[in-house]
Parts: C-alpha cells; sequence; structure tokens
C-alpha cells in the first residue's frame, strides 16, 4: 500500500515536471488571455489610456452596428455554403478512390496539395489575378465567346470567388474519409450485392451510416475552421472586406476593429461573440448528430 | 509516391472474370474523368508557375501553359522590388519557422508523455482541458496577447510567434503525440524501469526514439502552418525589416496594384516552393497525421 503511494507520488512530480510548460503556455497565452479578453469585452481600451468600464456599451454597440451585422452575413453565407460543398467534393471524390485502383497515390496527393497551399498569401494574390477583370477565368471564358466580367470587383461575385477558393481546398476532409471508407469491411458490401442491392442503396444504407462519425468529424472541424478565414478575404480585398464589403469577413473586421482603429475593448467584445458563435455551431452539430450519427459499439 | 501504393480491396481483386472486364471499361472512363479533375485542380498553380516565366504583357493573353520562351527577368525584378532582396524575407520565415518546430517538438512531447504515460492527479481534467484549447479560436487570444507582448517589448521581434510554441500552446500536436505513445507497447517502459531509469531517461531514451513518426509530422505540419501563416505575422510584424514571406508578399501586392503580375507571381512561386518540398518529402506523415487526428 504504501509503495503504491510512493508510486503516485513520485509519478505526479515528473508529471507535473513534464507539464510545466504546458501549464506555463495554458496560463499566460491561452486560458488568462481568453479571460482578459472577456474582461477587456467590457471595457473601453485604446491601449494608450488604460481601459475604462463602459458597462453593457460593447454589447448595445453591436446590436447597432450595421457593418457588423452585414459581416455576420457574410459569414454565415461562406461557412453554410463553401462547407457543404467542399465536404460534398471531399467525399463524392472518397469514394471515387477507395477501390484499390491505379494511381490511387497519384491522385490523392493531386487533390491534396491544394489544401496546403490555400491559406497562403501567395494563392490568394494568384487568386486575386484569375477572378479579375483581365484574369485567367475571363480569359478562359472567351475562348467560349463569353464575355466575363471583374469577379472580384463586382460585390454580387468577390465572396464567391472565396468560396471557390475554400472548395478548392477539399482534399484534406477527403484524406479523412478515405481512411475511414477504408474501415468500412468489404463483406458489408458483398452482402449487399448479392442481395441486389443498387449501388445507391448501398451509399445510403452502408457507407453514409457508417461512415457517418467522419462526416459528421470533417462538419464540426471545417465549420470551426471557416468562421476563422481571413487571409484570403484580406488579400484578395486589400484589406477592405470590398467591395462594398461583400468580403467582410467576420475575422477581418475585427482585424480592422482591434488593430487599425485600436479599438480593443470592442474587438475583444468581437471575439467572444465569436468564441460563442462557434461553440453555439458545434452545440448544435452535437445536438443534431444524435439523430444521424451511427456509432457502431 | 510509390510508398504510397495501395493494396486493391479483397473484393475487387476476387471479381468474376465478366466483372472485371466490365470494370475495366468503367475505369477507363473513370481515370478520364480523374484525370481531367486533377488538371482543373492543378491549373491555376501550374499557370502561375508559367506565367512568373512570361513577359508582363503577354501574361493577360496566355490562358495556355505553354511557353513560348524562358523569361527569368520577373525573378529578378520580385526578389528587389521591396525594401530588402526577397532573400531577406525567407531568411526571417525561416528562424520564425525553426523556433516554432523545435518549440513544438520539445514542449508538445514533454506533455504528450505525461498525459499518455504518467498516472497524477487531475490527468482526466487536465486532458479535457488541453483537447478544449484545440478548438479556441485565435481571435480569443489576439488582443489581451497582444497587449502583453507590447508591454514586453516583443512587439518587431519573433518572440510572440515562437514562444506560445515553446509553452505547447499547438495543443493539437500535443493530442497526436498521446495518441502515438498510447500505441506503443509499455514493456519497454517497464524494462526500462526494472534497470533503474526514471522518467526523463524513459523519455529521452526510449519514448522519443520511437515516437519519430509522431514527430515528424509535428515537424512538417508545423513547418507549413507557420510558413503560410498570416494573421499573427501581420499583427506583431509591422517593420518592414522583419517583415516574413507572406507578410512581405501582402506589402508587394499593396505596393503594385496589379501592374506587375510577373515579378508578384515570380516571388509567390519562390513562396510556395518550400511548402511543395516538404509536401514532397513528408507525404507519408501528412497523410497519416491528417487521417489520424483531422487536422488540415
Amino acid at each position: 500500500m504504501s509503495t503504491l503511494g510512493s508510486a503516485r507520488k513520485r509519478d505526479n512530480k515528473a508529471a507535473y515536471l513534464f507539464l510545466l510548460p504546458w501549464f506555463a503556455g495554458l496560463v499566460l497565452i491561452t486560458a488568462g488571455p481568453v479571460t482578459a479578453s472577456l474582461v477587456l469585452g467590457f471595457t473601453d481600451y485604446n491601449l494608450i489610456q488604460p481601459p475604462e468600464f463602459n458597462g453593457l456599451e460593447n454589447i448595445t454597440r453591436m446590436l447597432g452596428d450595421q457593418r457588423l451585422h452585414h459581416a455576420l452575413g457574410v459569414t454565415f453565407k461562406y461557412v453554410l455554403i463553401s462547407v457543404p460543398l467542399q465536404l460534398a467534393a471531399a467525399l463524392g471524390l472518397a469514394m471515387l478512390l477507395d477501390r484499390g485502383m491505379r494511381g490511387l497515390a497519384f491522385y490523392r496527393s493531386a487533390f491534396y496539395l491544394p489544401s496546403l497551399l490555400g491559406s497562403s498569401v501567395a494563392i490568394a494574390v494568384l487568386w486575386r489575378q484569375i477572378f479579375g477583370a483581365e484574369g485567367l477565368f475571363n480569359q478562359l471564358l472567351n475562348l467560349f465567346g463569353i464575355t466575363g466580367r471583374g469577379w472580384i470587383s463586382d460585390p454580387d461575385t468577390a465572396l464567391s470567388t472565396l468560396i471557390v477558393l475554400n472548395v478548392w481546398t477539399f482534399g484534406a476532409p477527403m484524406v479523412i474519409f478515405l481512411a475511414g471508407l477504408r474501415q468500412i469491411p468489404v463483406m458489408y458490401y458483398e452482402a449487399a450485392q448479392v442481395d441486389g442491392a443498387s449501388r445507391w442503396l448501398q451509399f445510403r444504407r452502408i457507407t453514409v451510416p457508417l461512415l457517418s462519425p467522419i462526416i459528421f468529424f470533417n462538419l464540426v472541424l471545417q465549420i470551426i475552421h471557416a468562421f476563422q478565414s481571413f487571409t484570403q478575404a484580406f488579400v484578395v480585398s486589400g484589406g477592405t472586406g470590398g467591395p462594398s464589403d461583400s468580403t467582410m469577413f467576420y475575422t477581418l473586421y475585427l482585424y480592422q476593429r482591434g488593430f487599425h482603429n485600436f479599438d480593443m475593448g470592442y474587438a475583444s467584445a468581437l471575439a467572444w461573440l465569436l468564441l460563442i458563435i462557434i461553440a453555439a455551431f458545434t452545440a448544435i452539430n452535437f445536438w443534431a448528430a444524435k439523430k444521424w450519427v451511427f456509432y457502431d459499439d | 509516391m510509390t510508398d504510397l501504393k495501395e493494396r486493391p480491396t479483397p473484393a475487387l481483386a476476387a471479381a468474376p472474370a465478366p466483372a472485371r472486364i466490365r470494370s475495366r471499361g468503367h475505369s477507363l472512363l473513370k481515370h478520364t474523368g480523374l484525370g481531367l479533375l486533377t488538371l482543373i485542380m492543378l491549373y491555376p498553380v501550374l499557370w502561375m508557375v508559367v506565367s512568373s516565366l512570361r513577359p508582363n504583357n503577354v501574361i493577360f493573353r496566355s490562358p495556355g501553359l505553354v511557353l513560348d520562351g524562358l523569361e527569368t527577368q520577373n525573378y529578378g525584378e520580385g526578389w528587389n522590388a521591396l525594401a530588402s532582396p526577397f532573400g531577406h524575407y525567407l531568411l526571417n520565415s525561416a528562424i520564425v519557422v525553426l523556433g516554432c518546430i523545435i518549440g513544438n517538438l520539445v514542449s508538445c512531447s514533454m506533455a504528450a508523455y505525461a498525459f499518455a504515460r504518467l498516472d497524477f492527479t487531475g490527468k482526466k481534467l487536465w486532458f479535457a482541458v488541453m483537447l478544449g484549447t484545440i478548438m479556441l479560436p485565435i481571435h480569443v487570444l489576439i488582443v489581451p496577447q497582444y497587449i502583453a507582448f507590447s508591454n514586453l517589448g516583443w512587439i518587431n521581434t519573433f518572440l510572440p510567434l515562437i514562444v506560445p510554441k515553446l509553452l505547447a500552446t499547438d495543443a493539437f500536436f500535443v493530442f497526436l503525440m498521446v495518441q502515438f505513445i498510447r500505441g506503443l507497447p509499455t514493456e519497454l517502459d517497464e524494462a526500462a524501469r526494472i534497470d533503474g531509469a526514471g522518467h526523463p531517461r524513459i523519455f529521452a531514451q526510449v519514448i522519443l526514439p520511437l515516437m519519430l513518426p509522431a514527430l515528424a509530422t509535428t515537424t512538417i505540419f508545423t513547418f507549413i502552418w507557420t510558413w503560410n501563416d498570416f494573421f499573427s505575422q501581420l499583427i506583431y510584424l509591422t517593420d518592414p525589416d522583419m517583415y516574413t514571406v507572406p507578410v512581405a508578399l501582402r506589402s508587394f501586392v499593396d505596393a503594385t496594384v496589379s501592374t506587375s503580375w510577373g515579378s508578384m507571381f515570380a516571388m509567390s512561386v519562390v513562396s510556395l516552393l518550400p511548402i511543395f518540398l516538404a509536401f514532397l518529402l513528408g507525404q507519408r506523415y501528412l497523410v497519416k497525421g491528417i487521417a489520424t487526428t483531422g487536422i488540415k
């Protein structure tokens, strides 16, 4: 008994030593700042004068902030359109690639590469050219006799170019789907074929239920990810979120308030609202998961 | 790429002859479709590379990928377009990346060892907290962090980018390593313990050598993410002398306003080259990494 106790103690000491950097990070870099930004969210703070408590003023300001409402609309639209499209592409391609086919490794690499490049400034620069008035996309349309427009300079289409960019990066969830599909025992499909089940029926009754935990996982992850998109909108719009605020992502608005206007109190309140929105979406996802996600065990 | 070759699924290998013939025609169609899609997916990037080797006035009328000649002038112009030669920004990025890799490797592996192998009070709680921080958006941290770092006089240094990594704040790498260590047999640690090794020695001499694949995955992802990271580098680095590649590239875009796409493309290609190399060399670890943890 006493040896067990002393072994426990020794483990404790070693564990906390090993965890020392992590604990320091938790306090100084993560939990501390999260708490601090909650407090700052109720202040007026411009980095020069000390923060001043202003009660619920930031919240009432949010309620009346037209640009914020617009930014929320843009962000929701971006998330709700680009994530389903991206995941549909990822799942579709993963299904096509799942059989032990020739060139699988090549296709997987080719489709995966864009998701490594997609968040870079370089690709955003490229996008700016491609969908510009004289860009590659219009040149290609010209070959078919179609006259394009300035896709990025037109407020009606600017957001779509960013949605296309996000869909383009379907490779990362595709690789996760591929791993998941390989876990489904082949005998299920064989049994279904013997019973004469069509491909669609096999997809509906075998693939979707057995893959649902992974679909769910990708959905949660990509939604969280999409809400935080910043670089592409920033570079494509030259930091403005334009034209006419049509690419004003939430994070871009937050950046402008905080690091252009040095309105740190309001920016902190905005950051917490983002956290709450992301948490709410995740919670809704988990709640809805009970209805459609199938766990084997 | 050959090491990624997949074994055929038993269903297809054992399929009766007629089914195989049918699937052969089917497979030709599929390969055509997939080949076409591959081309569409990679076309923008290939076109950028080709365009970086074209004179400026040709870029706008050449949607194709065939080069008439090699115009390397863009690279020279782009390299010297900003206050410092582009190599300066590459070096800055390399320093940040190196610091972040070392930080993540050391701090995350230590934390992972504790979570995976040691028994301590509050383990479940701290593990849950660690998982919770994975999902935390950087935006709720950035304002107070910025205030703290600016009070320390760290703005326009690389410290705000590197120090957090030394403190294991990239929690998904901790998670990735915990998963990996849990998969290692415990017999080896036990043997080492019987031989009188303490935890530091077991960690350094038994576990670390065994977890090289997880360390490789961490290295490659840290490399790619840090190299691409724009938001925090934009915020902390405002002095052109301290610019990293993404921030420099962005200032290039704003300064030239689409007049010299050639040199802009040239530097974009230069900035993507390290990512591409990391992808080529580390594919195996990348694919394994995202397949096990679902990271991007």
